[in-house]
């Protein structure tokens, strides 16, 4: 089995502070509107109100999105100009810039809306799982900048092991055949019981 | 060839030193003068013992912060009407013989208590203006001082009244051994409590303990953490404690052991001498004391919308799950009586012997047992004079009129009003102060207050009420040392990465050039520049810490750690060993009950024993028929306070919108996102909503920090919540009551027609 280098989420304990987020754009100097790792708060519930009380249902959670580096990537696929690629030695999914067109199409196929447009050189741009960290042998910026440390990273068999194989949780899209490279421990209220 | 050499990057070690609950390694990566990344502690393990000091994305984004175009760049004058923001260049020459001339001037015409430093945190390093200008006035006459802080203000005041301290605090390393956590009004996960508090919890978490959050909020932390969230009305929390000890009397759950041996005014048998029967803390709960009203829980159901069953589930709960920790954030003590809610919380913590434990939690003010010495720069005010931090519209207003029962210390009466203010660094002036329209109206009457003076890095809407306006120097660009104020045994140095910019200056470069045209430099440099000060620090320092490293050493790690090999447990020794160590009060008891409320003689506003006392602009008060929802200022992530209000990566890492539940907006026909009126007679806030089944029904909560932006009609634009909120001081505190509002809001058509 090749590699697949793959991130891990303790989403169970997210407390959607934003500061993989704000990390990561500071790391790789982004612009405002766009975000290589995203908080994607979902949320619902209701009350009931009986005379002077109140009773609640409340659920809420958050998903630290970023590229998850699928091992049947649909980007590559909807690629025109074969711009996107897999790497082999570590599964990483990366935009060759040189030969990107900006057409966009990567961003409408993927489940997570990983890929953002730059307006500055019409190109895409996503997240590389920070390579040139990794190269120093140290972890990404958002893993290392996450206060409750629910972020991590690791060989994507490996992780599954360790934490199961769950890759999808209520108000992600379905992401069954594409195979995303993240392992999630679910908040409570974001799988069904 | 030009003599611009290519530099490779450098990292410089620093921490920031804004009002922040937490302290955090911030690496600043330099290249060429500019600083390109910022980063945190990524280095030293991440231990158990000692866990990485990881910043948040406040400092994270510290970039976009300090390279923004609105930073202001030269000091300037005052040209239009005080807070219209409009100014003139001019140099420092001039502002500084501008500021110097009115100091003599207010000086000599009225005295020390005429001037007046304002309660300003933005820069809350151990060298910051505050101080220097503290220790400049302090040689030139002295100045009228201030105590309390507007965060914490009720429970500094209220909780030594219980304990006689207010280091009620366990290290948080020690939630891991508690059974069950009870967050009352305490979201770490946004206001950063100490570095890593929310962190400590999960690990409690993890260890096995429950965590219920109490708050009208469905907050950060109870997302991420809590297995019950309990909404409750703002300004209740003492009706739900006393309910909940109503239950543990009635259930006979209480360590009566631990009663009787510590505590003083739980029963009537264990009241001070000559107390009249029926004023124990046990007869107000039961109702067989003076209000013959017992606190049931169907009583408390009425005021805190918590059903009845939820609130005995609770007190079984921590009075059978021992050890537990009932902590209380700051926001329940913020409101018209907010002393309470810390001594009711004490008083539970009490009763379930939760209290010198391992796992326990003593409640009440919860700040730090164990703290370590830190040297500072010496300051002493001849001027003996103080009044609490919200007390200053009063002051200026009519001073000479305020004496102890206004809360005047240190003299029996103030002998002037106030007539320079210095707001260095901070944006209590207006912004973070209550009654913004109010204040304005105050505040431009230039025969009152004289002079404001006003340092900062943006025009924000205290920098706007300015007559002189100066340009500092921010966290990146100067050298300090820095404390965690909440939690944490350790010290960080704060290395400079960039220069300075423009003509934005260090605080003790400009203030040494007012002593200088006060006459002054040699007393107040005695010689030294700014790094033989922080030299004099880490000396100080280091005589009462021997372990502490030279300068050198402490400047180039950043950091110095404190190693215990337990954590600390508040009031352990008054516990295992009470004979040896009382309690610092009077009676060297828990003072359920205090003789000393009792002598103030104001039953009603302060009881002796913790009561729930109704609160005007509360869920009780009839005016809910005109404006029936109550408003309150939750802290966000992307603010400290009112700081980066104006950063971009923060507004689109959160935006600034209020809180409306779906129950409440459905009533109103009001749709998530839609932009809408928030107002009462004090004032209008036009903001977008967020319709959301995170808040409870009949409470909306505005992100406290907005900076205020009025328009031609005085509506506020940006969502500054004290816009809505009231001017009164707090009956013991004499402090803010920042979350008693009443409000209604409004679509925006139906505003227009009713016009």
């Amino acid at each position: 089995m090749s590699k697949q280098i793959a991130f891990y989420v303790e989403q169970k304990h997210c407390m959607g502070c934003s500061a993989c987020q704000i990390a990561c754009k500071d790391k790789h100097n982004l612009p405002l509107g766009q975000n290589f790792r995203q908080i994607h708060a979902y949320e619902g519930g209701d009350f009931t109100i009986s005379g002077n009380v109140v009773y609640q249902n409340t659920y809420a959670y958050w998903i630290p999105v970023s590229c998850n580096h699928c091992v049947d990537a649909p980007c590559i696929a909807v690629c025109p100009s074969k711009a996107i690629f897999k790497r082999q030695e570590d599964g990483l999914v990366l935009i060759n810039e040189k030969s990107c067109i900006g057409c966009r199409r990567c961003f409408a196929v993927c489940p997570y809306q990983a890929p953002q447009f730059d307006a500055a050189n019409g190109k895409m741009k996503k997240c590389d799982f920070c390579q040139d960290l990794l190269q120093q042998g140290t972890a990404p910026a958002c893993v290392s900048a996450c206060p409750m440390r629910v972020l991590g990273y690791g060989e994507l068999s490996e992780l599954q092991k360790k934490y199961g194989d769950t890759s999808w949780v209520k108000g992600l899209p379905n992401t069954a055949k594409i195979k995303p490279a993240w392992v999630l421990v679910p908040h409570r209220d974001a799988v069904d019981v | 060839m030009t003599d611009t050499t290519f530099q490779e990057e450098t990292i410089i070690r620093t921490s920031g030193s804004h009002n922040c609950g937490g302290r955090c390694i911030v690496k600043a990566h330099v290249k060429d003068g500019r600083i390109v990344r910022i980063t945190s502690d990524d280095e030293r393990p991440d231990t158990d013992k000692r866990p990485q000091l990881r910043g948040c994305l406040r400092c994270r984004a510290y970039r976009s912060y300090l390279y923004h175009e609105d930073r202001l760049k030269y000091p300037m004058k005052r040209i239009g009407k005080r807070g219209e923001g409009l100014f003139e260049r001019i140099s420092w020459e001039e502002a500084l013989d501008t500021i110097a001339d009115h100091t003599k001037r207010i000086m000599a015409e009225y005295g020390p208590e005429a001037i007046y430093l304002s309660y300003a945190t933005g820069n809350a390093g151990k060298t910051s203006e505050q101080v220097w200008m503290r220790r400049l006035l302090a040689l030139y006459g002295g100045y009228l001082d201030y105590y309390g802080t507007y965060s914490s203000a009720c429970t500094n005041a209220a909780t030594p009244y219980t304990y006689g301290t207010v280091n009620s605090g366990s290290s948080r390393e020690d939630w891991v051994n508690s059974k069950l956590i009870i967050l009352m009004g305490f979201n770490p996960a946004a206001t950063i409590h100490g570095t890593n508090t929310a962190y400590y919890l999960k690990k409690a978490k993890e260890a096995g303990a429950k965590i219920i959050c109490i708050d009208p909020l469905y907050s950060d932390t109870a997302v991420a953490l809590a297995d019950q969230w309990i909404p409750i009305r703002p300004t209740t929390d003492s009706a739900l404690l006393d309910a909940m000890a109503y239950v543990i009397i009635t259930e006979n759950l209480q360590d009566q052991v631990f009663l009787d041996t510590y505590c003083l005014g739980f029963d009537e048998d264990h009241m001070p001498e000559g107390i009249p029967a029926g004023n124990s803390y046990k007869s107000y709960i039961l109702g067989t004391g003076t209000d013959q009203v017992p606190k049931t829980p169907a009583w408390a159901e009425r005021s805190t919308g918590i059903p009845r069953e939820i609130i005995i589930q609770l007190a079984r709960e921590y009075a059978l799950n021992k050890p537990g920790a009932l902590i209380q954030g700051f926001g329940p003590q913020r409101h018209a009586y907010g002393e309470q809610p810390p001594r009711s919380g004490a008083a539970l913590a009490a009763m379930t012997g939760n209290i010198g434990i391992k796992g326990g939690w003593a409640s009440g003010c919860g700040s730090p047992c164990r703290k370590q010495y830190v040297g500072s720069i010496p300051i002493n005010n001849p001027c003996k004079a103080a009044i609490s931090m919200y007390m200053w519209p009063l002051a200026i207003q009519k001073g000479t009129e305020l004496g102890k029962r206004e809360g005047v210390r240190g003299v029996d009466k103030l002998s002037a009003n106030i007539k320079l203010i210095f707001n260095l660094a901070g944006n209590c002036l207006i912004n973070q102060h209550s009654d913004t329209n109010g204040t304005a109206e105050l505040l431009g009457d230039e025969n009152l207050a004289q002079f404001i003076v006003v340092s900062d890095h943006f025009l924000t809407s205290s920098a706007k009420f300015a007559d002189i306006l100066l340009p500092g120097d921010n966290f990146m660009e100067r050298e300090d040392i820095v404390l965690p104020w909440s939690a944490g045994d350790y010290v960080l140095f704060m290395n400079k990465a960039v220069d300075t910019v423009y003509e934005c200056r260090n605080g003790y470069d400009w203030i040494r050039d007012l002593a200088e045209r006060l006459e002054l430099t040699a007393e107040f440099t005695q010689g030294k520049t700014l790094e033989d000060w922080l030299r004099f620090i880490v000396d100080e320092t280091r005589k009462e810490n021997p372990g502490f490293p030279s300068y050198e050493e402490f400047k180039e790690k950043g950091v110095y750690d404190w190693e215990y090999e337990e954590p600390a447990i508040a009031f352990k020794e008054q516990i295992e060993d009470p004979r040896h160590h009382p309690f610092p009060t009077p009676s060297g008891k828990i003072e359920f009950f205090s003789s000393r409320l009792w002598e103030l003689d104001k039953p009603a506003e302060v009881p002796a024993i913790p009561k729930y006392i109704p609160a005007w602009e509360g869920p009780e008060d009839p005016l809910r028929g005109t404006y029936p929802l109550q408003c309150i200022g939750h802290h966000t992530k992307r603010r400290v306070h009112s700081m980066f209000d104006n950063n971009d990566w923060m507004e689109e890492a959160e935006a600034q919108v209020f809180w409306i539940s779906i129950y409440d907006a459905k009533k109103r026909g009001i749709k998530n996102g839609e932009r809408v009126c928030i107002y009462n007679t004090r004032g209008k806030v036009i903001l977008t909503a967020k319709v959301t089944p995170r808040i409870m029904p009949g409470v909306i909560s505005i992100p406290q920090g907005g900076w205020w932006s009025p328009d031609k009609e005085g509506t506020d634009q940006r969502g500054c919540i004290n816009t809505l909120t009231k001017y009164q001081p707090t009956p013991l505190a004499f402090a803010n009551p920042q979350h008693t509002n009443l409000v209604e809001v409004a679509k925006l058509d139906q505003m227009e027609a009713e016009k």
